[in-house]
């Protein structure tokens, strides 16, 4: 019983509270075997403190809610675990960068999806209902293309990790793009030029400096860069050909 | 507008490769032994290559510069959109001129 007590270590967890910035309050936890930072928070708020804000649903990396930043670092804390990011037993939590915040680790993501719609990203179909499903071919390059870029869900790690989104709040951002660059290579899609004419337009894909920000941080290793670098070239090549 | 400038910020980049690379070289070339204005000015007044290479030259950098200090201005110094293109138009047009002004005077077209 001694040994267990002994053995017992805690971490301290720094995690920014209110709307303001740089207003900082340190818990102490139990740190556990394979822990990850979103458990952390949640004991925080149920053993410590219930007014902190957080978000977070599935627990295991599919819903993407609950993205924060960790040591100053875009994560998914349900994916990481307090034994990969722990500074000589201290860590650091603290809202997405780039959105509003409402409260705690809270954000505001209006922006964020309504950049997405922004940058053309709607589906627009040609067939009925009375027609066959499309036969895309997997092996076609445009399905591809879509197919390495598809599995974005929104949790807007690589929109808080872009600094271009911090330089132009107009920036439509990587996920939006990427998520236009998808729907430029779906066969189906009524109008792809439109995408390009969407993502292009203000501060569209032009904008970017293809730092890699958004690459490095995508907890599911996806490239909005490469993405983006695809809408650039394109829309290049179409308005060389006097599509503009 | 903004495709339209990303277009000709590339293409105009294009253009002044080469141009920046024979620019370099005829200086390395001149200065080897040693070199004078009045040597300088021997050469280029009057010079059926110097003249139009110079003037294209002073073009596409009068093109190509307004159009990337247009974004530093929106991203670093947060004006906007409408702001940074006049400011930036003027600027193209300073460029212009003065670069014209010396390529004309240097090329002996104003004696």
């Amino acid at each position: 019983m001694e040994a267990t007590k002994a053995a017992q270590r805690t971490l301290k967890v720094r995690i920014a509270r209110g709307t303001e910035d740089g207003n900082f309050t340190t818990y102490e936890v139990p740190w556990r075997e394979n822990q990850t930072v979103l458990d952390v928070v949640t004991e925080v708020q149920r053993r410590i403190e219930p007014t902190l804000s957080y978000r977070f649903a599935c627990r295991v990396g599919v819903c993407g809610s609950c993205a924060m930043t960790v040591n100053g670092k875009p994560r998914w804390t349900c994916r990481t675990h307090v034994s990969r990011v722990e500074e000589d037993g201290v860590i650091v939590i603290e809202p997405l960068r780039n959105m509003p915040r409402i409260k705690d680790l809270v954000v505001d993501m209006s922006e964020f999806f309504d950049k997405w719609k922004k940058a053309g990203s709607t589906f627009v179909g040609t067939a009925t209902r009375h027609e066959p499903p499309a036969a895309v071919s997997p092996t076609s390059k445009k399905r591809k293309m879509a197919d390495a870029a598809i599995e974005c869900i929104n949790c807007g790690v690589c929109y808080a990790s872009c600094d271009v989104v911090a330089w132009d709040k107009e920036y439509l951002g990587p996920a939006a793009l990427n998520r236009a660059w998808t729907l430029f290579n779906d066969e189906r899609h009524a109008d792809p030029k439109d995408v390009l004419k969407k993502a292009t337009s203000g501060s569209g894909c032009n904008s970017c400096h293809t730092q890699g920000n958004c690459m490095t941080h995508c907890p599911v290793s996806l490239s909005p860069t490469g993405s983006i670098a695809g809408l650039k070239k394109n829309a290049l090549l179409q308005f060389l050909k006097g599509g503009d | 507008m903004e495709q339209r400038l990303f277009a000709l910020q590339r293409l105009s980049a294009m253009v002044m490769a080469p141009f920046v690379l024979v620019h370099l070289g005829i200086i390395l070339y001149a200065v080897r032994g040693g070199l004078t204005a009045a040597e300088i000015l021997a050469r280029t007044q009057g010079s059926l290559f110097w003249i139009p290479f110079y003037s294209l030259f002073v073009i596409s950098v009068a093109v190509h510069v307004p159009i990337g200090l247009r974004n530093i201005l929106i991203e670093w110094a947060r004006l906007s959109r409408g702001a940074a293109s006049v400011c930036c138009f003027l600027f193209g047009l300073l460029l212009l001129s003065m670069g014209l002004r010396a390529v004309a005077a240097v090329g002996g077209l104003l004696s």
